[in-house]
């Protein structure tokens, strides 16, 4: 009898690991960047070098930012845990190297969405975090008010190896200015050369002149213009081929925006199980199986809300209240008049 | 690679590149080739080097003989500076000069003139240049006088060697090299004349020159780091070379009755050439390849115009570093060259 119940238990539980085992390879089998993240125990993200609100440390190694919270919300999702992020800093030239040879399984790191990077050298776009636009930042005192004002031979300091130099060449081009480039590998380099009066003018996306503009030594002094002369979707990066880990980041991102116009916050993310709209009991796991399609258990998203916040959250922590844009502008809800507008969960 | 979705080709080096740059040596803008800016680039890295290269040398050889002077003074302030300058990592000074310049230097309007016509601004240093008129022919006049001068000492060896009778070499060269430009200017039709930089306001504070020439701060600051750090360890080539020619050939020399000055060209500088010569030849292709470096200060080298800007455009890593590679090895394999090549001429010839 005795050995009877212990054979059974055995059986059971040799059942229960078979299950157990069979369910979580279903998505782990099919992405192999799921699987080593699970091993690994951390979720490996490439930021950039320090940009206030975006991803930027602090001088005890705490990384904080809009493009950062992505990172940790995917982290949140797959591993239950959004502080389990390794993260690696990288500059403009390096970011995609890092990424298409493994070195990174995101690419968090305020990068324009182009057909090209898109199509052509191995990335997939997952998405937008962040619509910016370039723009121009001058000194106070100079008198230049518009675009319009700038004459032949302004120099303008710029990041090397950006969609900011391109677009900076098609906008002079167009207004028939001969221009001098002066770019920069590092964003530290460029505005200290700004500063010292190398360049009339420092260009580049509108949130980074807002958040570089506090390192420059009277900020009060300088101006951002009011023209934008590009579109610069930014969002998250991650390898091409590897469709399952696209989607859990994708869907990641989307948690956080959809969380914010269903009013689900990191606080009542759990008081929101019991809600009468089937949208936000779907969006914490109380209903459905959303989960399981992405390799997950069912509270993977209330995890992200829960430990990162939402995007109205994010925003308002990272971006909002460190006095970089205070006005969200595009990157509010589609609802309240922004672009923000993301394809439902369900 | 083809798992990632990485394709691989050169095919975009013919491409519109769509970038400027700043500082050009041909004539280049967003327009041309991918391939057009890799020159735009490679002839930067040139620039800086052969600049660096032959500042870095004037400077070694003189602190290097400073260092063997019988004057304390002398001999203690070389001793400092290579000691300085060696000893610190070459990219920070490399900052230090910049970004020192950029502190130090005026801006355009504020910029006292020198000599009337050179402007040295934060923006650059802006210098009078040269509008010709048939400068062929100043080129051919000037390829002319090397040829008859090439002559002229050859005759000069057959004479010696013959008749004992020595010729003024060095003067007769130095009057064909005035003379035959010269003569270009009032037989063959060259003209030149000097354009000097104008000031030009481009805002209510923002002013830069017109006209002339302009060398950027980053080239300057670039190119002095580079000579500065490379002539501490030319100077240490130079002292070990001097030293490493016994007394006794400097007494043997002066005993026959040569003069001091005859001494060093004739005997001691032939044989310490031969031991100056390796290490040097090490110190140029460092430099050369220090030369990278301007990717830090925004001066558009190889590194920073091609292996910088066109790689992140096109996203092709592995064509755009292995083309890089490729044209550094071929820059350092032609400087060794030559220098194995002037190497061999004044090795001893053990007949």
């Amino acid at each position: 009898m005795f050995k009877l119940v212990k054979r059974l238990t055995s059986v059971v539980a040799m059942f229960a690991v078979l299950f157990t085992f069979t369910t979580e390879t279903m998505a782990a089998k099919k992405s192999k960047t799921l699987k080593n993240t699970q091993k690994k125990g951390f979720v490996r993200c490439g930021v950039s070098q320090g940009l206030p609100g975006f991803s930027n440390a602090d001088a005890a190694g705490n990384w904080t930012g809009v493009d950062v919270d992505v990172c940790r919300a995917v982290a949140a999702a797959v591993l239950g845990d959004a502080s389990k992020v390794k993260f690696t800093p990288l500059s403009a030239k390096e970011r995609f190297t890092a990424l298409t040879s493994n070195e990174i399984d995101i690419l968090s790191r305020n990068t324009t969405w182009t057909l090209s990077r898109d199509a052509d050298i191995g990335l997939t776009f997952v998405g937008v975090n962040f619509y910016d636009g370039q723009g121009f930042m001058v000194r106070k005192n100079s008198g230049i008010s518009s675009v319009n004002d700038f004459k032949a031979g302004v120099s303008a300091c710029t990041n090397l190896g950006t969609t900011t130099e391109l677009n900076m060449r098609d906008f002079f081009n167009s207004k028939g200015i001969k221009y001098e480039p002066v770019t920069f590998e590092k964003a530290d380099e460029v505005v200290a050369a700004y500063d010292a009066g190398r360049c009339d003018t420092y260009t580049t996306d509108k949130s980074g002149l807002a958040a570089q503009r506090i390192k420059l030594s009277n900020p009060d002094d300088h101006m951002v213009l009011p023209e934008t002369i590009s579109k610069e979707p930014l969002g998250p990066v991650v390898r091409q081929g590897d469709s399952v880990w696209e989607d859990i980041v994708r869907w990641s991102l989307n948690t956080m925006i959809e969380a914010e116009e269903y009013g689900v916050t990191s606080a009542n993310a759990d008081s929101m199980k019991t809600s009468d709209n089937p949208a936000v009991k779907r969006l914490v796991g109380a209903e459905g199986e959303l989960g399981a399609a992405l390799g997950l258990d069912n509270e993977w998203s209330l995890r992200i809300i829960k430990q990162v916040g939402n995007y109205g959250e994010s925003y308002k922590r990272n971006i909002a209240d460190t006095g970089i844009l205070p006005d969200r502008g595009p990157n509010e809800l589609w609802t309240k008049g922004g672009i923000l507008y993301v394809p439902p969960a369900r | 690679m083809e798992n990632r979705g990485i394709t691989f080709g050169y095919g975009f080096l013919t491409q519109e590149s769509s970038f400027d740059v700043q500082f050009s040596l041909i004539e280049y803008d967003g327009s041309h080739s991918y391939f057009r800016a890799y020159l735009v680039g490679l002839l930067n890295t040139i620039l800086v080097s052969v600049i660096g290269i032959i500042f870095a040398t004037i400077i070694g050889v003189i602190v290097g003989i400073a260092r063997l002077s019988n004057n304390y003074l002398i001999e203690r302030t070389a001793a400092i500076y290579v000691e300085f300058f060696r000893n610190i990592p070459l990219l920070l000074q490399i900052f230090f000069w910049y970004f020192a310049a950029l502190r130090a230097l005026p801006l355009p309007e504020k910029a006292e003139p020198m000599f009337g016509v050179f402007f040295l601004t934060i923006k650059g240093f802006f210098i009078p240049a040269f509008v010709w008129n048939n400068l062929d022919i100043f080129i051919y006049s000037i390829i002319a006088a090397i040829i008859a001068i090439l002559f002229v000492r050859l005759y000069a060896k057959k004479k010696q060697e013959n008749q004992g009778i020595q010729t003024p070499v060095l003067s007769i060269s130095i009057g064909l090299l005035i003379i035959l430009p010269l003569l270009s200017f009032f037989l063959g039709g060259v003209d030149a004349s000097v354009e000097i930089p104008v000031i030009e306001q481009l805002s209510k504070t923002s002013f830069t020159f017109k006209g002339g020439l302009k060398l950027p701060p980053e080239l300057i600051s670039l190119a002095l780091a580079l000579s500065l750090y490379t002539a501490t360890f030319i100077a240490e080539c130079v002292r070990a070379g001097v030293q490493g020619v016994s007394k006794g050939q400097k007494e043997a020399a002066a005993s026959i009755g040569l003069t001091p000055n005859q001494v060093l060209k004739l005997v001691v500088m032939p044989q310490a050439l031969r031991i100056i010569i390796p290490p040097t030849t090490n110190q140029y292709l460092n430099l050369t390849k220090n030369s990278s470096l301007a990717a830090a200060i925004a001066y558009p080298d190889l590194v920073l115009v091609f292996a910088g800007t066109a790689l992140m455009q096109t996203g092709r890593a592995i064509e755009i570093v292995s083309i890089t590679m490729l044209t550094y090895l071929t820059l350092s394999i032609t400087i060794s060259i030559f220098m194995n090549w002037y190497n061999k001429k004044i090795a001893i010839k053990e007949k």
